[in-house]
């Protein structure tokens, strides 16, 4: 491919950024993109290796070295239909995924991996300024007939949706908020992805003939019963919403809230709506507390930082992760440190700290009471006499979910949970319930963005097969 | 009678070889002495036959004389048969088996004799002494008697015809022979031959002692098989032919013989032509076939040499010195048949004269010599009839392609142009081919509109299943750079039969290669010999010649575009009117639908012909959502079949215009099964799209690209004709060089026709399935974003594409066992192979264990286990110095073997380290290039192996890149840095399987303590291959699968040669016992081994030893990247470069924690089966089962039986190695010479002495260099410390090995391979002073003379035959003349040529120099100046090279042509030639650049 020796003579450079002082302003997109000359370098340290790691790393199979050899090459047109082939929405992975590809990329055993990434946000980005991004409606005499019932519009019930619309099938997407896009929507900031990105995917997928529905929520309006008398098949992409929660002394205080509340708020403002909420969360001048360790903390830093908090720290209960990957866990995803952009711009980590409970005044939280701990035998254990306060007046949850939120629709249905708190499916995406299909985080657990597409694609496919016997999707 | 078919078995696969000789008076006096002259020779020839099992049974002898018919008359008035006058009577022999009584031949053969007109005079019993033979003969013997047959046909010539008519109807009608064999049947020629060895012969036969029993010819045979249950009726002669060689396109030619029999028509034979048919008998030889056409087309009318060079014409294809009026002779005969191609020596006579004949590449030897009293004894070596030199007149050799005729009735000797001469003027051959034939460039433009398509580019790619790889990786780098991609790392994927996703028809078959009895061909650098020429139009009667039989359209090759494809449509009737077959079916008819079709389809193709259709144009356009295609190839085929069936098949040709093939390997099958042309659409429109959508190729226009993709299908189509031996695709052409894997094997019998298929599969449903999968996913109606193909993942592993073994779970699983040494994490490894898609992904995987189980501790330890597995062949120079010494040392400290690879070994590395580690390769690999084969190498090893074939690229050479080639490497691989190395495709001193067996004798010679190993890759027929190689005394064979890794080879080499080794060991372990040879060999399997499982699988199939390659370089690091060819491999194992190889992490530890882990995981099976010794497993394949409730669709099918078939040992016999083979070394005239030498060796004291040699002589020399090597490595002794002057005429391999410090001189002449592996020696051969013929103009050595020659010096006096210093890359050499190829591959060393040379010189020739002396102003034309320039001899320091040369040549030799030279210094030093390298001249000159910038 492109240059055989591309890895030797160039190395990798990161995604540039605009300054922190600048950027901790607003809430637009905080990287810059690579200068085009720079990107095809980048491309260029693409080994096109035999047993290409990425590819397989990546949970949508994205044809990593075809891309990249694309790019290096100038053929951008190809790049976004061979990206497009196994990833409906570049975009979002291209600015949201934390790259496992990365982790896997070849280079990364001895070297410094390819800037996947940012060569598939690239691809899209340009395919979208030369107009290739357009829709593609079947064309009436390859409508199927059959209705599809998508319930959920985040990444896997867009996904699904889309694959399933492109097969033939009506395809409607129902969504209990008053906006399509779940938590691309309403979970992550704008610094991370600008909401028209998100619109721009929709208005194409409306203009494939994808039936968009909000504020409807499933098991209320439509009912279970009508929702599996209309439908021929039905995708439940319903993510997992519920947040983990704290049980110590003092958690009923106020300005101790689920890291999520804060995250939808806060977007809502952002996109000049309003938050609809009975107790506004605002870290401005606050000294925050993030606990957790996760994606989700760091969301909550960034929009703490923006906000203009007065101190903010995130702590988690294990230790502090190795700089450097144990070389055995290659091609699997690295327990590293992971220091995001948000990291940069501020705030105070702290590791092997657990929660004892809360205390304040007038019903509202003041200090934390924490302690020190180590980790032995795989468990997190308190050591004694490490006790310690820290100060604040905001403490956000950002300690993980423990599946869908447990409503009407998912009791009517009673298709069963894992131990994890998903959904219990059988033989695939399939359940108990002919034609009841689950992906995402409904059916994985909480995870990431690029899982919930593969998901949403690899039960559209089994849906299809469903309903036709057999399917040309791809999964 | 042959060996039945049984298991994996098929006699179909024998091979044989031989020595062959005549003796011929040309005065015609028939002469008692002529026939103990034959014998003689028979009897100096045995070292070239063999035995099997038992050592007193020969594989056959034989001799053919005139009747003697004083003799006769004598015997026959004893028995009252009243004979008529000589000529007026036929002797017939007969062998009569045990089943003969039933069959009353005798009865049978008076009524014939009464029906056709002749009378039979009775019956003589051929006295025979049974003791004089072999046990196993004795008990397979018949009984041999002579019958009489009065003429009553007219003339001599009728009479013949008329006995070939009785023998046939005698044939036919004790069905098929068996019990009662005709061995001649002649009234000119009498045959005595069975399963003898050669000395034999005389003793088992008392009539050939008979004082009365006199001929003027005598031609006989020593046979060497790869079988041992021989049989009487193969030996040699036939009724007019004996033959050293093979016909490898013998299937082709078979069928075609019997495809034109309907048309054949004859006035001599009138009515009874119908007699004979069918002209080939079934189940026989191809030395048998071969002599059955030549008896057809001599009896019908053409001379015996008239009909031989129509069957092995000369290489005129592309000889532009050739004659005009020679080339036309050939060329027009090519209209009437096909080459019979393969290397062969062939003697024909008819009784009356007696001629031989050489294949048109010379790869059989021919010596003759003539006396002054009219004897002219050709051999296949000379001096196989000791005459005195003052008694020769003119010693020469058979030249490729060349023939020398006795004709003892004229009392002629007749040399090629005289044999021939007359024949060219048999009729205006010239004018009637500028008359007839007509090239398709010639012909009219014809409306070349693209045909319309109702269904879109994108929809027909999906439709015939192309995918992005196909475009990406074989389809634009053809187009772009015209040659076909090249690949590392063989194979991985599942099989055909065994993939989950739609396979095309063409991956269910696999291209067989040329190993051991018959070579490949280097397809570039021997370009001369190769022809893609192809001719359309009907073939007439094969009888005459008449100007119709060449009117016909030629093509230069097989591919066509759309444009040529509508000229030869609009032929009309006039030339040759042409019928388009639709293959289409319509897809709502289903599966059964193209069952249907491809009945119809062959129907209408016979209505076709019948109507005058002389080209057929199936064809695949127009598919579209209603329509879809039967696969072509089955059309191809099938058509073909039928044609043939139905006796009209030469009528018409057959054009395949399809939109599926678009690879070599597609094209090979399409032509191999009766295509003469194909015009593969798609694929041009699919190139012409990707230029125009620039993408995937720049740079280039659509022609070109197209042009380029030609080109590049043409050159892989001449690698996978040479990969098995076969020169011309006019005569690959129906010849079906495959095997299919995983097919139904009724379906395959039908439209297939004699194609293998050995473990059953898929029929016509499934394979119609697999269409319609593809042709919904083409129109099936999903609305994606994009025209995107399929991805593919054939190649390259994709997430969505095709499975492969080595993937992104498997390489990490193993990594972290090895490098935590954690056994759970191994068994992680393994565990993946258990699963569904792993398991099935090779023919093991369908394979369960029966169980009997133990407990583990009472199974034999790891640390016995790891013992058997060895490292697979790698050279150091595909993979770096770092990772060849960390398997080294790993396998030294475990006590198993790793291996040099062809790259030889850094003498450093003999010697173990000071830290106790060991970087000696126990194994020492003789490949092709013999790269740093030196005394010393031999004699630092445990086991020589030789490489005939590997697992990724049978039948082909390798080529490392002048980048590649390091300091380092150079150094031991005797070479210049920066100069590239190029492999040949074949061995050149093993041409067949005698050849074989001399090689062995030489490595054993050179070092009598190591095992010899010869390494095989699985095709069908390996296990008779490996059988002629236990017998050839190897003491090991190793016999790889076809999915093993590589450096680098061509793509469609890595996925379509070979088999998986399941098939070849198994094969092999079943023949071995089933001849009584397993116990002589030991048996390694190689080939993509991973687990233990595969390991105990191995074992119970007959696998005693295991080697791996993969499986180690990725417990070393290895990812599966892939680019070993491209010097890139970012984990620093397949690179030279300096910077990546710091990246290398393996070690020791971690190769040796692999070996272990896998050891206990057989031990844990070997419990599971109760086993307690690993002995006990091998070859136990009864505790194999087929896996039950196998669930795939198309892996149900699949019939393992005949894997499993467990063979009985014979009494005594063994399953397993018990024995050592006996080498014969002490019969070696070595053990003398070491004697006498001794103070030489002890003391470095000299020795000169004077020796008598014969040819019986092998490998002289040979032990005498391995005692120095071993004492004094490659410095040897002071120079001339050893001096042997010898006498007589030199065995094989004469000079072999010699040692620096020993000196050979031989007044006489010598044979073939002479100076072989020459290590630092010197060799001297000059005629006799008293020979009567001019040493000048006569050989004195034989072919491939001083072949991978590292060091020292040669000189001839005389000429050398073909292939002189063949990949020499140290020797000083001088010689009076040379024949083709001289100095092929040679990269070092100086030879200099006193005289003419052949054609082609200087191919393949990266190093060293060679002066020419060229006289006659020639050579130009006969050097291959592909990478050569020719130059002036300017500068002082090559004067005087070339002075001092000369003279040593005329110190050594007494040189007439040397003392001239000298003489008429000044004069003759313009006339000599510089043969100068440009790959050296490029790297001289950087040097010089390089050394003049560190001056400044």
């Amino acid at each position: 491919m492109g240059d055989p020796k591309g890895f030797l003579k160039i190395g990798r450079k990161p995604t540039p950024k605009r300054t922190i002082e600048e950027r901790v302003q607003d809430y637009r997109y905080i990287y810059e993109p690579m200068p085009e000359d720079e990107l095809k370098g980048q491309a260029s340290r693409c080994m096109d290796c035999g047993v290409p790691f990425c590819n397989t790393g990546c949970p949508l199979g994205n044809l990593i070295p075809d891309w990249n050899d694309l790019v290096y090459k100038d053929h951008w047109k190809t790049a976004i239909d061979r990206l497009h082939k196994t990833n409906n929405f570049p975009e979002f992975t291209g600015m949201l995924c934390p790259a496992p590809c990365e982790a896997a990329c070849v280079l990364a055993i001895n070297d410094k991996p390819v800037t996947i990434k940012e060569i598939e946000l690239s691809i899209i980005n340009r395919a979208f300024d030369e107009g290739w991004v357009v829709a593609h409606p079947p064309p009436p005499e390859k409508r199927t007939g059959k209705k599809v019932a998508v319930v959920g519009s985040g990444p896997a019930g867009l996904a699904a949706a889309q694959q399933l619309n492109w097969a033939g099938h009506s395809v409607v997407v129902f969504e209990k908020d008053d906006k399509i896009g779940g938590l691309l929507r309403y979970g992550i900031p704008d610094y991370k992805i600008e909401k028209w990105v998100v619109d721009r995917r929709i208005a194409i997928m409306e203009e494939e003939g994808v039936e968009f529905q909000t504020n409807a929520h499933v098991g209320e309006d439509p009912t279970t019963e009508e929702l599996k008398s209309e439908f021929d098949a039905v995708i439940m992409a319903v993510g997992a919403l519920q947040g983990r929660d704290l049980d110590v002394p003092g958690r009923e205080l106020g300005g101790i809230h689920l890291a999520m509340d804060y995250l939808t708020q806060q977007n809502r403002r952002v996109a000049g709506l309003p938050t609809n909420a009975e107790v506004e969360i605002s870290a401005k001048g606050k000294n925050v507390v993030i606990l957790g360790g996760g994606d989700t903390s760091a969301d909550c830093l960034g929009n703490s930082h923006r906000e203009g908090c007065a101190s903010v720290k995130v702590l988690t209960h294990g230790p502090r992760p190795p700089e450097n990957p144990d070389h055995l866990t290659w091609p699997d995803w690295p327990f590293i440190l992971h220091t995001y952009p948000v990291h940069e711009e501020g705030g105070e980590r702290g590791w092997s700290v657990a929660v004892k409970g809360f205390s304040g005044s007038n019903g509202h939280v003041e200090r934390m009471h924490a302690v020190r701990t180590e980790r032995e035998n795989g468990k997190t254990i308190p050591i004694e006499g490490t006790e310690f306060e820290i100060e604040t007046d905001l403490v956000l949850l950002a300690i993980g979910f423990t599946g869908p939120v447990r409503d009407r629709l998912q009791e009517e249905l009673d298709l069963g949970y894992t131990d994890r708190g998903a959904i219990h499916s059988e033989n695939g995406y399939a359940t108990r319930e002919p034609g009841v299909f689950f992906a995402g985080d409904a059916k994985r657990g909480a995870s990431l963005i690029v899982w919930a597409i593969a998901e949403g694609r690899k039960a559209a496919r089994q849906a299809d097969e469903h309903l036709m016997g057999y399917s040309l999707l791809l999964g | 009678m042959l060996t039945p078919k049984t298991g994996l078995y098929d006699p179909l696969y024998e091979h044989d070889a031989c020595g062959f000789g005549f003796v011929a008076r040309i005065d015609g006096r028939r002469t008692r002495e002529t026939v103990e002259e034959g014998l003689e020779v028979l009897h100096n020839l045995e070292h070239r036959g063999t035995t099997g099992a038992d050592p007193e049974t020969g594989d056959g002898a034989g001799i053919l004389t005139q009747i003697p018919d004083g003799f006769f008359r004598r015997e026959c008035k004893e028995l009252g048969i009243e004979l008529p006058p000589a000529g007026g009577y036929a002797v017939g022999v007969v062998f009569e088996f045990g089943e003969a009584e039933g069959l009353d031949c005798e009865g049978r053969l008076a009524e014939i004799c009464a029906e056709e007109g002749q009378k039979l005079l009775g019956f003589r019993e051929v006295p025979v002494v049974p003791e004089a033979v072999g046990k196993i003969a004795r008990s397979v013997m018949p009984r041999v008697r002579q019958f009489f047959i009065e003429g009553h046909a007219g003339d001599e010539d009728a009479f013949e015809r008329k006995l070939y008519v009785i023998r046939r109807r005698l044939h036919k009608a004790v069905e098929g022979g068996h019990g009662c064999y005709v061995v001649s049947l002649s009234s000119r020629t009498v045959i005595y031959k069975g399963l003898l060895k050669g000395e034999q012969l005389p003793r088992f036969y008392p009539d050939l002692g008979d004082p009365a029993f006199a001929s003027a010819i005598a031609l006989v045979h020593e046979r060497f098989s790869t079988n041992t249950l021989g049989s009487w009726e193969l030996a040699h002669p036939y009724r007019y032919v004996a033959h050293n060689g093979e016909f490898n396109t013998l299937r082709g030619n078979v069928n075609w013989m019997r495809a034109r029999e309907s048309r054949l028509q004859s006035d001599l034979f009138g009515e009874d032509l119908k007699k004979i048919s069918p002209v080939i008998q079934t189940g026989q030889s191809d030395s048998a076939s071969f002599d059955n056409g030549l008896e057809l087309l001599h009896l019908a009318g053409r001379s015996l040499p008239h009909a031989v060079s129509m069957m092995m014409p000369e290489a005129w294809e592309n000889d532009e010195l050739m004659d005009p009026e020679r080339r036309a002779y050939y060329q027009y005969h090519s209209a009437l048949m096909e080459p019979w191609d393969g290397p062969a020596a062939v003697a024909f006579t008819d009784g009356r004269l007696i001629g031989a004949t050489l294949d048109r590449n010379g790869l059989r030897p021919a010596r003759y010599s003539v006396t002054k009293d009219g004897r002219v004894v050709m051999a296949s070596e000379d001096g196989a009839l000791r005459i005195p030199a003052e008694e020769v007149i003119e010693r020469w050799r058979l030249q490729p392609g060349k023939m020398l005729v006795v004709d003892t009735e004229r009392h002629e000797l007749l040399h090629d142009e005289e044999v021939k001469k007359p024949l060219f003027a048999r009729h205006p051959y010239r004018e009637w081919l500028e008359d007839g034939e007509i090239h398709l460039n010639e012909l009219p433009e014809a409306d070349s509109e693209r045909r319309p398509e109702s269904a879109s580019l994108f929809e027909r790619q999906q439709a015939f299943g192309y995918t992005i790889e196909d475009q990406r990786i074989i389809l634009a780098p053809m187009g772009m750079d015209g040659k076909e991609p090249d690949g590392s790392m063989g194979t991985d994927t599942p099989l055909a039969v065994l993939s989950e996703r739609p396979q095309m028809l063409f991956s269910y078959f696999k291209q067989h290669f040329a190993q051991v009895t018959n070579p490949p061909i280097d397809p570039l650098r021997e370009e001369l010999v190769m022809s893609l020429k192809m001719s359309l139009g009907p073939e007439q009667n094969l009888f005459d010649e008449t100007p119709e039989h060449c009117r016909r359209i030629l093509i230069d090759q097989p591919i066509l575009t759309a444009a040529e494809l509508e000229k030869i449509r609009h032929l009309g009737t006039e030339r040759a009117s042409t019928t388009t077959l639709s293959t289409l079916f319509s897809v709502s008819s289903g599966e059964k639908g193209m069952e249907d079709a491809l009945t119809s389809l062959c129907e209408r193709a016979v209505s076709a012909v019948r109507g005058g259709s002389a080209v057929l144009v199936l064809s695949d356009r127009g598919v579209n959502p209603m329509q879809a295609s039967i696969p072509c190839l089955l059309a191809t085929s099938a058509v073909h079949h039928h044609l043939v069936r139905a006796g009209i098949r030469t009528a018409t040709t057959l054009v395949v215009e399809t939109g599926e093939a678009r690879e070599v390997h597609h094209f090979a099958l399409l032509v191999g099964y009766g295509a003469t042309a194909i015009a593969p659409y798609l694929a041009f429109e699919t190139i012409e799209d990707l230029v125009l959508s620039d993408h995937l190729m720049e740079g280039v226009s659509p022609e070109e690209a197209a042009k380029n993709y030609v080109k590049a299908i043409g050159k892989g189509l001449l690698k996978v004709i040479s990969k098995m031996g076969i020169s011309t695709l006019f005569s690959y052409c129906g010849a079906q060089i495959f095997e299919a894997v995983g097919l139904d094997k009724d379906f395959v019998e039908k439209h297939f026709t004699g194609t293998a298929s050995r473990v059953g599969g898929v029929g016509i449903g499934a394979l119609a399935r697999e269409v319609l999968e593809r042709h919904r996913n083409a129109f099936g109606g999903t609305e994606d974003n994009a025209e995107e193909l399929e991805i593919g993942g054939e190649y390259q592993l994709r997430a969505q594409g095709q499975y492969h073994q080595w993937n992104q779970k498997s390489i990490p699983a193993l990594q972290r066992a090895v490098k935590t040494n954690d056994f759970q994490t191994f068994k992680e490894f393994t565990r993946h192979f258990d699963e569904q898609s792993a398991r099935f992904s090779t023919l093991r995987g369908l394979f369960d264990f029966e169980e009997a189980p133990i407990p583990l501790e009472e199974v034999e330890p790891a640390k016995e286990i790891v013992r058997r597995f060895v490292t697979g062949a790698m050279s150091f120079g595909s993979i770096s110095k770092e990772a060849h010494e960390t398997l080294a040392i790993a396998m030294n400290r475990i006590g198993g073997k790793s291996n040099t690879g062809e790259g030889g070994e850094d003498p450093a590395r003999f010697t173990p380290d000071a830290s106790g580690d060991n970087r000696r390769s126990a194994v020492k690999q003789v490949a092709s290039g013999r790269f740093g084969v030196t005394t010393e190498y031999l004699v630092n090893a445990d086991v020589l192996q030789i490489k005939m074939a590997q697992g990724s690229k049978p039948g082909e050479g390798g080529q490392l890149p002048g980048h590649k080639v390091s300091e380092d490497i150079a150094k031991v691989r005797y070479s210049t840095p920066g100069v590239g190395l190029i492999s040949p495709p074949p061995h050149h001193d093993i041409y067949s399987i005698e050849d074989l067996a001399q090689l062995i004798h030489d490595l054993k010679n050179a070092n009598p303590r190591a095992d010899v190993s010869v390494k095989l890759v699985a095709e069908v027929g390996v296990g008779t291959v490996a059988a002629g190689v236990a017998k050839a005394k190897a003491d090991h064979i190793t016999i790889s699968g076809h999915d093993g890794g590589t450096g680098a080879s061509p793509l469609s080499s890595i996925k379509h040669a070979g088999l998986p080794w399941e098939l070849g060991l198994s094969e092999t372990q079943q023949v071995l016992v089933q001849n009584n040879l397993r116990g002589r060999v030991i048996l390694q399997t190689d080939g993509q081994l991973k687990t233990g499982r595969d390991v105990v699988v191995a074992a119970l199939l007959g696998g005693e030893e295991f080697a791996f390659s993969t499986a180690p370089l990725v417990a070393t690091g290895c990812i599966m990247m892939r680019v070993c060819h491209l010097n890139t491999c970012p984990v620093g194992i397949a690179t030279q470069d300096p910077e990546l190889r710091k990246r290398f992490t393996g070690t020791p530890e971690h190769v040796v924690n692999y070996f272990f882990f896998l050891a206990e995981e057989v031990r844990e099976l070997m419990a599971r089966m109760g086993f307690r010794t690993f002995d006990e497993m091998v070859g136990r394949s009864d505790m194999l089962k087929m896996r039950e409730a196998i669930e795939h669709w198309k892996a149900k099918g699949v019939d393992l039986s005949a894997i499993l078939h467990q063979e009985e040992a014979l009494e005594g016999g063994e399953i397993r190695h018990s024995e050592t083979q006996d080498h014969g070394l002490e019969k070696s005239l070595d053990n003398e010479l070491i004697e006498r030498c001794m103070p030489a060796l002890e003391e470095k004291e000299p020795v000169r002495f004077s020796q008598e040699v014969a040819n019986t002589h092998r490998t002289v020399g040979g032990m005498l260099s391995g005692e120095i090597a071993r004492r004094y490595g490659n410095d040897g002794l002071p120079e001339d410390t050893i001096r042997i002057d010898m006498r007589g005429v030199g065995g094989q391999s004469f000079g072999a090995w010699l040692a620096k410090g020993l000196a050979f001189s031989l007044e006489g002449t010598t044979n073939d391979y002479v100076g072989k592996g020459l290590s630092g020696g010197k060799l001297a051969v000059f005629p006799s002073r008293v020979a009567a013929y001019d040493p000048s103009r006569s050989v004195v050595v034989g072919n491939v003379a001083l072949y991978g020659a590292t060091g020292g010096e040669a000189y001839f006096r005389g000429f050398a035959g073909e292939r002189f210093a063949v990949r020499n890359s140290g020797a000083h050499a001088v010689v009076e003349g040379v024949g083709d190829h001289g100095c092929e591959y040679m990269t070092g060393g100086v030879v200099v040529v006193l005289g003419p040379t052949g054609r082609n010189f200087a191919a393949g020739m990266s190093g060293g120099v060679a002066f020419v002396l060229d006289e006659e102003d020639r050579f130009e034309k006969l050097c291959n100046v592909d990478m050569v320039s020719l130059e002036a001899v300017e500068s002082e320091e090559d004067e005087a090279l070339l002075r001092s040369m000369v003279e040593r040549h005329l110190e050594w030799t007494e040189s007439d042509a040397a003392r001239r030279v000298l003489e008429d210094w000044e004069e003759l030093l313009p006339k000599f030639i510089k043969i100068m390298p440009n790959d050296l001249k490029r790297v001289l000159r950087e040097r010089q650049e390089a050394e003049l910038e560190v001056a400044r």
